[in-house]
């Protein structure tokens, strides 16, 4: 394998972590999950829009759209999973405004390079590794039917 | 030093070990009691942080209470440590509360039960209880002294269980409190759980399937004792004097049901089998029954 190859906002959020020391990501992660926006009222009604997360413990929805060539995450998960919200608002954060084409190339890893194995958990980072597993497949099929 | 024991709380008086709960009531009041440590233990890592019982230290299973390294809890060394850190004296009275009806929680407690850690008591309801009673919570970290604990040798052959003992103790009766699916082996995982490696579904021989959950009420506490009797002794079939192993996937749903057995039911002899089904799923030569039948006890293997 190459370099991993990150795009700009990926690879600030990435350096933003492991600049910190390994409590202070755990902070870090916090903030993100405050970040997390209020899902947008046309989901807000129709929950069923929005697809399960089953490789997080917590209850997380996620869906993806891709308008005019860029992505946009949109995911909802409750307060009393400030992890799952954090993972979530990575991905979003990172990933909005990326081409199908530049989310496709993300890294499968990319949620073991932010150094929070220790302090969160191999097992709990894998959440956020399915997440990103479905948002690419979303953005597929996605692609795909405006193609 | 230990604290006085929540003697006001009517349901508790029916349980074998009152003591060993306290009411969210009793919490609110005994806040700032010297000799009282409140420990958070949750699920999610991060939950704390946003927002915790005035005072309480934070003690996360995973990355603090198991090894990094070996599939096991931190020894004498590791745990002195750990109390040290978090500002616990060994003859502190410690309330551990958590989220998801204090499954974290009693596997804390159950941990540091192993060490003998004397006065150790869950907060009925958990987490959720105190949230939901609009009671006060703080970010402030709690600046707790460090302490000088003891190290003392972890005691694993009292209430916990291994694969061999629970292949010698065929036999004798086993509870499983996974949910229905993973006892039938229609999966492997709780419904909505991530896959953690297990490689063949079903239960282990003879079990009885009682899920966790049976023993809490809609807001997360502990049943009344009579309702518990109802669900352990009438339906499971347990009697004083047994000697009972309960697991689950990976030993926090067993925590929940060991410590209602043992504290609460007032059998002697349980123990928690931690490795669970995430070890005996993926076990070489183990039996495993599929379905909804226990099926026989096997031999016992000594």
């Amino acid at each position: 394998m190459g370099e991993a190859k990150l795009t700009e906002a990926l690879a600030e959020i990435r350096d933003e972590f492991l600049e910190l020391g390994e409590q202070d990501r755990l902070l870090l992660l916090l903030d993100f999950a405050n970040e997390l926006p209020e899902l947008p009222e046309r989901y807000a009604d129709h929950p069923d829009l929005l697809e399960r997360v089953v490789e997080c413990q917590s209850p997380v929805f996620l869906t993806v759209e891709v308008d005019d060539g860029s992505v946009t995450v949109i995911a909802s998960a409750p307060r009393e999973a400030p992890t799952t919200r954090g993972f979530a608002s990575i991905l979003a954060q990172g990933i909005h405004g990326l081409s199908p084409a530049e989310t496709l190339e993300i890294p499968n890893d990319f949620p073991q390079m932010l150094g929070l194995g220790r302090a969160v958990s191999p097992l709990r980072l894998s959440g956020m590794s399915g997440m990103l597993a479905r948002i690419k497949r979303q953005v597929r099929e996605k692609s795909d039917a405006a193609a | 030093m230990t604290v006085e024991v929540d003697a006001g709380t009517e349901k508790f008086t029916g349980y074998a070990n009152p003591n060993r709960l306290v009411s969210t009531d009793w919490l609110q009041e005994h806040l700032d009691s010297p000799g009282l440590v409140i420990v958070e233990s949750d699920e999610d890592v991060l939950l704390y942080e946003t927002g915790h019982i005035p005072g309480a230290v934070k003690v996360d299973w995973h990355t603090e209470l198991n090894d990094p390294v070996t599939r096991d809890y931190v020894d004498g060394d590791g745990f002195a440590a750990l109390m040290s850190r978090k500002g616990i004296a060994r003859d502190d009275t410690v309330v551990i509360y958590g989220d998801k009806s204090n499954w974290w929680a009693a596997y804390a407690l159950w941990v540091f039960s192993l060490f003998g850690h004397k006065d150790v008591r869950l907060l009925d309801g958990g987490r959720d209880k105190w949230i939901a009673e609009d009671r006060e919570t703080t970010t402030e970290a709690p600046g707790r002294a460090a302490t000088d604990y003891p190290v003392v040798t972890r005691d694993d052959a009292t209430l916990r269980a291994f694969r061999d003992d629970v292949l010698a103790h065929f036999g004798n009766p086993l509870i499983d409190v996974r949910s229905p699916e993973e006892y039938r082996g229609d999966r492997t995982t709780a419904p909505a759980y991530p896959e953690e490696g297990a490689l063949r579904a079903g239960h282990i021989p003879s079990a009885a399937s009682v899920p966790w959950g049976r023993a809490v009420a809609d807001d997360g506490t502990f049943l009344p004792v009579a309702e518990l009797e109802g669900v352990y002794r009438s339906d499971a079939g347990l009697r004083d004097g047994d000697d009972v192993i309960a697991y689950c996937r990976i030993g926090e749903r067993s925590s929940h049901t060991w410590f209602v057995l043992h504290h609460l039911l007032g059998l002697e002899h349980v123990r928690n089998y931690d490795g669970s089904w995430t070890e005996w799923g993926s076990s070489v030569g183990v039996p495993i029954v599929v379905g909804d039948d226990r099926g026989a006890a096997p031999e016992p293997r000594s």
